[in-house]
């Protein structure tokens, strides 16, 4: 069998001004041939003017297993939220 | 894109343990709440199975669509229909492209699917085993098949499988343009000589069936439609989508001023829908066992685009592997954010 080229995934910025998003992955030789295939496969109509390609492998994620542990102590912290503190209307600007 | 319910999920296996009930329960209790499964998640091992099977079918039917229609490329009759014909095919191959990486996430690998539909293992959509006989077929492809493809790739952007959700939300968002410019050609054809309408109306005749069949098997015989529904990977069941291509299809014909060559066709004044005549599923199901027209010829010419192009990616991994050592291409110069 024949044995795939490495998997890139791919970020794409849309305009200048926002940031590089990611929309998918692909497989190429090499990152130069990645960014060719990038282009090919998720820039057909205008959808970017700067491409990101990252070795999959590279890409160190969190376990969904751990969300709870990680994420939930943000939950009750709803004083981080500006609609936490009632101001009097008549106070303008804040 | 083309999709074609073949068979999907199969049940759930029994459970022996209780700990495992409870994450099962955990997990259709998510989907209960139309929340994504992305790939790192739990997910039943049938779920995996199911959507593997599925979206890999997809992609090859992707892949293997660009067949028929590359067929007329070379012989397109403007340079406006060649380069429309052109950007189509290529986002046939971009949309397999999407979907061999959703597929991926689940834990297969592209070189394996491949293997699979090259060795004559893997399906993909009867309705590319058909041959493309004259110009018109064109038309009809872009205005039937990708209709009928349309129609069941929108309620897909809803799949509870974020991969693959996110695929289809890419790949629909391209395709409306695929079944414009094929109602556009007949629409050329329909407005031209008599031999040009005669053109349309057969290929009509010909592309009619096989696109109702691409909704795949009448609910009363698609085992798989509730688990796949109960899961989110399907929204709606076969016979919907069908009738609801069909609603919206007629009178597109009748614009056209082509017939439906359904002699039992008819308007349901109180339904509000038309009614088909009945689908000859005898056919379908000897296209899908392999004896349809084309089935050979479309694996042959897969094979042999597989082998012309090995020497290619044989040198391009060689001369990756010879500049491993040297420093890459500047990716991202900015780094950071």
């Amino acid at each position: 069998m024949t044995e795939d080229w490495l998997l890139y995934e791919v970020f794409i910025r849309s305009r200048s001004g926002l940031e590089h998003k990611h929309v998918g992955s692909l497989h190429a030789a090499d990152a130069r041939m990645a960014i060719e295939h990038a282009r090919d496969t998720y820039t057909r109509r205008l959808e970017g003017v700067s491409i990101w390609v990252v070795r999959s492998s590279e890409i160190v994620a969190s376990d969904p297993q751990e969300a709870e542990a990680l994420f939930e102590p943000a939950r009750d912290k709803i004083y981080r939220h500006p609609t936490f503190y009632a101001i009097p209307e008549e106070v303008k600007n804040l | 894109m083309y999709t074609q319910a073949l068979d999907s999920a199969g049940a759930a296996e029994p459970q022996g343990n209780v700990a495992e009930a409870a994450r099962l329960e955990r997990f259709q209790a998510r989907i209960d709440r139309d929340e994504k499964i992305e790939p790192k998640d739990w997910m039943p091992e049938e779920y995996r199975r199911a959507l593997i099977r599925q979206i890999a079918q997809h992609a090859h039917s992707e892949v293997v669509g660009m067949l028929p229609e590359g067929n007329w490329i070379t012989r397109a009759p403007s340079l406006r229909r060649k380069v429309v014909l052109i950007a189509k095919v290529q986002d046939e191959g971009g949309h397999g492209m999407y979907l061999y990486s959703a597929a991926e996430t689940l834990g297969v690998s592209r070189a394996t699917l491949i293997e699979q539909l090259l060795a004559g293992q893997a399906k993909y959509s009867s309705i590319f085993n058909y041959p493309t006989l004259t110009w018109a077929d064109i038309g009809a492809i872009g205005w039937l098949v990708d209709g009928a493809a349309i129609m069941n790739q929108i309620p897909l952007c809803r799949c509870s499988y974020g991969p693959y959700a996110r695929a289809m939300v890419r790949i629909c968002k391209e395709e409306s343009f695929h079944q414009r410019q094929g109602y556009e050609l007949m629409l050329a054809l329909a407005r031209g000589s008599a031999a040009q309408r005669a053109m349309a109306q057969e290929a009509l005749n010909r592309w009619w069936w096989p696109s109702l069949m691409m909704f795949g098997p009448s609910d009363a015989h698609s085992v798989h439609t509730a688990q796949s529904l109960r899961w989110k990977i399907k929204r709606f069941s076969n016979d919907e989508l069908r009738q609801k291509f069909i609603d919206v299809t007629v009178p597109q014909a009748q614009y056209l001023g082509l017939t439906v060559p359904d002699p039992e066709l008819r308007w349901d004044e109180a339904a509000q829908h038309y009614r088909a005549g009945p689908i000859d599923w005898s056919e379908f199901q000897a296209v899908l066992a392999g004896e349809g027209p084309c089935n050979r010829e479309r694996l042959a010419a897969r094979r042999e685009a597989h082998e012309a192009g090995r020497w290619v990616r044989e040198a391009a991994a060689a001369y990756a592997d010879k500049h491993r050592t040297a420093r890459p291409c500047q990716a991202a110069e900015e780094g950071g954010t």
